[in-house]
C-alpha cells in the first residue's frame, strides 16, 4: 500500500510541475469549445467574401445593389439577413476572371458574381452549403431590392441541445480521456522503459500491479477534474447543461478511462523508442479523431464505413455521451455501451500486461 | 551460511540475435570482496552484469546469489541486491528527497532511511533540487544513495564513474571506500578505467569478448605476465617497426596509438643499461623514454594488443 501511494504521488507531482500539460489537458479544451463553439453560434460575426467579376462597364445591378456610386475597383460592403437567421456581412471584392478562380482554389471564396448588363450569374458548386446558403442570400435580397426581410417564414433553430455547442463538448470529452490516457499513460510508460527507469524500478521489490494502478487511479482522478474543468465552462458561457443521468455520465467516464488505459498499457508494451511512441500514438488517435465525430458528424462517410466507425472506443464514447447531455439519456440507455467499452479495456489491458517488456 | 560465496557465476553463456555476448563465463565471488569486472565496450560486462542482476535469463548455466536462484527466490534477491545501472535517467520532475522516498517504499522501509542516504552519498544540501537539475557526479551519487537505500549485502555498480570529471569520479570512489571499511558489503563493479580497479577492489576479472581473461588481485595479474615493470620508449624513424631484442624472451610490445615501445621486465634497474647499450649499438636514436610500474591497461594490452578504453 506503501508503494502505491507513493506511486500515485509521484504521478501527480510529475504531472502538476509540468505546465505544459496543465495548458494541453484543462485550458486547451476549453479554448476549443470557446472558439468552435463561437464560430457556430450567433455570438460571432459571419463574413463572407464575394468574387464580382464585372464583365460589362454598364452593369447598373450590382452597382445599385451595392451602392457602387464610385464606380471604381475597390471592395463594397453589404450587411445581408434579419434578427431570425443571422446577419452576414458580404465583402464584394471586384476581381477579374482569374483572380476570381485563383480566389477560390485558395479557399477565399466559394461564389463568384458576374455582372453582365442588367443580370447576374453565380458561379459555385451545389455541393457546398455555404456557397448554396450565400447563393440563397444575395440572389433574395436582389430581387427584393432591399437587404432586409423580416417577415420571412424562416425559424432559427437555436434551442439548447440542438446548436453545435451542444454537439461538440460531449466529443471534446471523449477526445480528451482518449488523449489523456494515450499521451500521459502510453507515452510516459515508453518513455520510462526508453530512459531505463522501468528496468530500474523493477530492480526493486516493486509490485509491477501497484505501478500500473497507480497510473490508472491518477488518469480517472485527472480526467474527472478535466470534465468537472470543461462542463463548468460550458454551462457558464453557453448555458450548456446535462439533460440525462449524472451518474451515467460518471460511468461512462470511467469506462471511457478503462478503455483507453487499456489500449495505453498495449500499445507501450514493446517499444523503447519515443519516436516510435509519438508515431504509434498518432496511428491510433488520428483517425479515431477524423472518423468518430468528435467535430463533424460521422454520417457523410459511406455507410460500410460507419458501421466500422461506430464500433471505435471514441465513436461509442462520443455517441453515448451525446445522448445523456441532448437526450436525457440514462443508465437504461447506456448500460450496453458501458459494459462493452470496460469489457473492451479488460481485454486490452490483460493482453498488454501479458505481453510487457519491463526491460 | 557464511562459507557461501555472495555470487556465483557457473558457466553462463547468452547470445543476442548473432551476437555471442557472453561465451561460457564462471567465477565466484566472496562475501566482503570488492571485484572489479574490467574490459572494453562489448566485452560483455554489461550483460553479465544484467544477468547477475536478475534483469537478463542466462541462455545457459546458473547464477546463484547468496545460495539462491533468481527463478526460486526472486523477491529475497532483490531485498539484498542494491543495483546501479549503467545511465539510469530518474524521474527529471522529482525531487531528490521524493526520487529516494519513492524508493526506500518499494522496500518498505522507514523514511528516516532517506535522510541517512543523503547523508552517505553527500546530497543533503541537494534534498530540494530537482533531479533534472542534478550534475552528472550529483546524478550518480543519487544512483548510488538509491543503490544503498535497502541496505545491500551485495552491490553491483555498472561503470558508476563514466563520464565523470576526476573530482566527481574521486567523491564515487570515497564513498565506496567507507561502505567497504564500515561494513561487510559484496560489491562488483564493472569499469574500463583500471585505477578505479585498482583503486577499489582487490580482485579483478578482466573480460574481452565475452570470455574471461584473467582474474586474480593485480600482484597475481601482473606475476602472470612476466614482470612488474615497464620501460616504454618511442624511437626516431619509425619505419624501423621490426626491430627486435637481442633476448627474444623480452616481452616488447607497440602501443600504435601512442607510438610507443613498451618493455616488460622484472626489474628496470638491472635491465635498463644493458637495454641502452643494445639500442645504441643497434643505433637506434630514442626520443622519450619512461620507466614505471605495471598497470592494468599494461596487461590488457599485453594480453589483447587493445587498449582497454579503445
Amino acid at each position: 500500500m506503501k508503494q502505491f501511494l507513493q506511486l500515485t504521488k509521484i504521478q501527480y507531482l510529475e504531472f502538476f510541475r509540468e505546465p505544459g500539460v496543465i495548458f494541453w489537458a484543462l485550458l486547451f479544451p476549453i479554448v476549443m469549445a470557446w472558439g468552435l463553439g463561437l464560430a457556430f453560434s450567433g455570438k460571432a460575426k459571419q463574413e463572407r467574401t464575394v468574387a464580382w467579376v464585372k464583365t460589362s462597364a454598364d452593369g447598373q445591378l450590382m452597382k445599385n445593389f451595392v451602392h457602387d456610386t464610385a464606380g471604381n475597383n475597390k471592395e463594397s460592403v453589404k450587411i445581408l439577413g434579419n434578427k431570425k437567421t443571422g446577419f452576414v456581412t458580404y465583402h464584394f471584392v471586384p476581381s477579374t476572371w482569374e483572380d476570381a478562380t485563383l480566389m477560390v482554389k485558395r479557399g477565399r471564396t466559394t461564389l463568384i458574381l458576374e455582372d453582365i448588363h442588367d443580370s447576374i450569374k453565380y458561379f459555385f458548386d451545389p455541393k457546398n452549403p455555404e456557397a448554396q446558403l450565400a447563393y440563397f442570400q444575395i440572389s433574395t435580397a436582389l430581387k427584393n431590392g432591399s437587404g432586409s426581410d423580416d417577415q420571412g417564414q424562416i425559424q432559427p433553430l437555436d434551442q439548447k441541445g440542438l446548436r453545435y455547442i451542444d454537439f461538440l463538448v460531449p466529443g471534446l470529452l471523449a477526445m480528451n480521456i482518449m488523449f489523456g490516457s494515450l499521451w500521459g499513460v502510453s507515452y510516459s510508460l515508453i518513455e520510462k522503459r526508453s530512459k531505463k527507469l522501468l528496468r530500474r524500478m523493477i530492480a526493486t521489490p516493486m509490485s509491477k500491479t501497484a505501478f500500473l494502478f497507480s497510473y490508472f487511479v491518477t488518469r480517472i482522478s485527472l480526467s474527472f477534474v478535466e470534465v468537472i474543468f470543461l462542463l463548468f465552462f460550458s454551462w457558464l458561457y453557453f448555458d450548456m447543461t446535462v439533460q440525462g443521468s449524472i451518474p451515467a455520465l460518471i460511468a461512462m467516464v470511467l469506462a471511457g478511462n478503462i478503455v483507453f488505459f487499456g489500449l495505453a498499457v498495449l500499445l507501450s508494451s514493446r517499444t523503447a523508442n519515443t519516436q516510435i511512441a509519438n508515431g504509434i500514438i498518432n496511428a491510433v488517435s488520428m483517425p479515431m479523431m477524423i472518423c468518430s465525430g468528435i467535430f463533424f458528424s460521422y454520417h457523410n462517410f459511406p455507410d460500410w464505413l460507419t458501421i466500422i466507425i461506430r464500433q471505435l472506443p471514441l465513436t461509442i464514447i462520443a455517441d453515448t455521451m451525446r445522448s445523456i447531455f441532448t437526450e436525457g439519456a440514462g443508465f437504461a440507455e447506456t448500460k450496453m455501451a458501458i459494459l462493452q467499452l470496460t469489457a473492451t479495456g479488460l481485454l486490452f489491458f490483460v493482453i498488454g500486461k501479458r505481453i510487457y517488456k519491463w526491460y | 551460511m557464511s562459507g557461501i560465496p555472495a555470487i556465483s557465476v557457473n558457466n553462463v553463456i547468452k547470445s543476442f540475435k548473432d551476437v555471442k555476448a557472453v561465451k561460457g563465463v564462471s567465477f565466484t565471488i566472496k562475501k566482503g570482496e570488492y571485484c572489479a569486472l574490467l574490459g572494453p565496450n562489448g566485452a560483455g560486462k554489461t550483460t553479465l552484469m544484467e544477468m547477475i542482476e536478475g534483469i537478463q535469463n542466462p541462455d545457459q548455466g546458473e547464477i546463484i546469489i547468496n545460495g539462491q536462484t533468481w527463478k526460486k527466490n526472486e523477491l529475497e534477491i532483490h531485498k539484498i541486491l542494491g543495483i546501479s545501472l549503467q545511465e539510469t535517467n530518474f524521474f527529471d520532475k522529482l525531487k531528490v528527497g521524493e526520487t529516494l522516498e519513492l524508493f526506500s517504499s518499494f522496500y518498505d522501509l522507514e523514511s528516516e532511511r532517506s535522510n541517512e542516504i543523503l547523508d552517505l552519498v553527500n546530497l543533503q544540501e541537494k534534498k530540494n533540487a530537482l533531479v533534472k537539475n542534478l550534475s552528472g557526479g550529483q546524478r550518480q551519487r543519487l544512483s548510488l544513495g538509491i543503490a544503498l537505500i535497502n541496505r545491500p549485502e551485495i552491490l553491483l555498480l555498472d561503470e558508476p564513474t563514466t563520464g565523470l570529471d576526476p573530482t566527481a569520479r574521486r567523491e564515487v570512489w570515497e564513498i565506496l571506500f567507507r561502505l567497504k571499511k564500515e561494513h561487510n558489503i559484496t560489491m562488483i563493479l564493472t569499469t574500463h578505467y583500471m585505477e578505479e580497479a585498482d583503486y577499489l577492489c582487490e580482485r579483478i576479472i578482466i573480460m574481452d569478448k565475452g570470455t574471461v581473461l584473467a582474474d586474480g588481485t593485480l600482484d597475481q595479474l601482473v606475476a602472470k605476465n612476466n614482470g612488474a615493470e615497464i620501460i616504454e620508449f618511442s624511437i626516431e624513424g619509425e619505419a624501423s617497426n621490426g626491430f627486435k631484442l637481442n633476448d627474444e624472451k623480452i616481452k616488447m610490445v607497440r602501443d600504435d596509438k601512442n607510438e610507443k615501445w613498451k618493455i616488460t621486465v622484472d626489474d628496470i634497474a638491472s635491465t635498463l643499461p644493458s637495454f641502452l647499450e643494445e639500442m645504441k649499438q643497434k643505433g637506434i636514436k630514442i626520443k622519450s623514454l619512461e620507466c614505471r610500474k605495471m598497470t592494468l591497461d599494461d596487461i590488457f594490452i599485453s594480453m589483447t594488443g587493445r587498449r582497454l578504453d579503445e
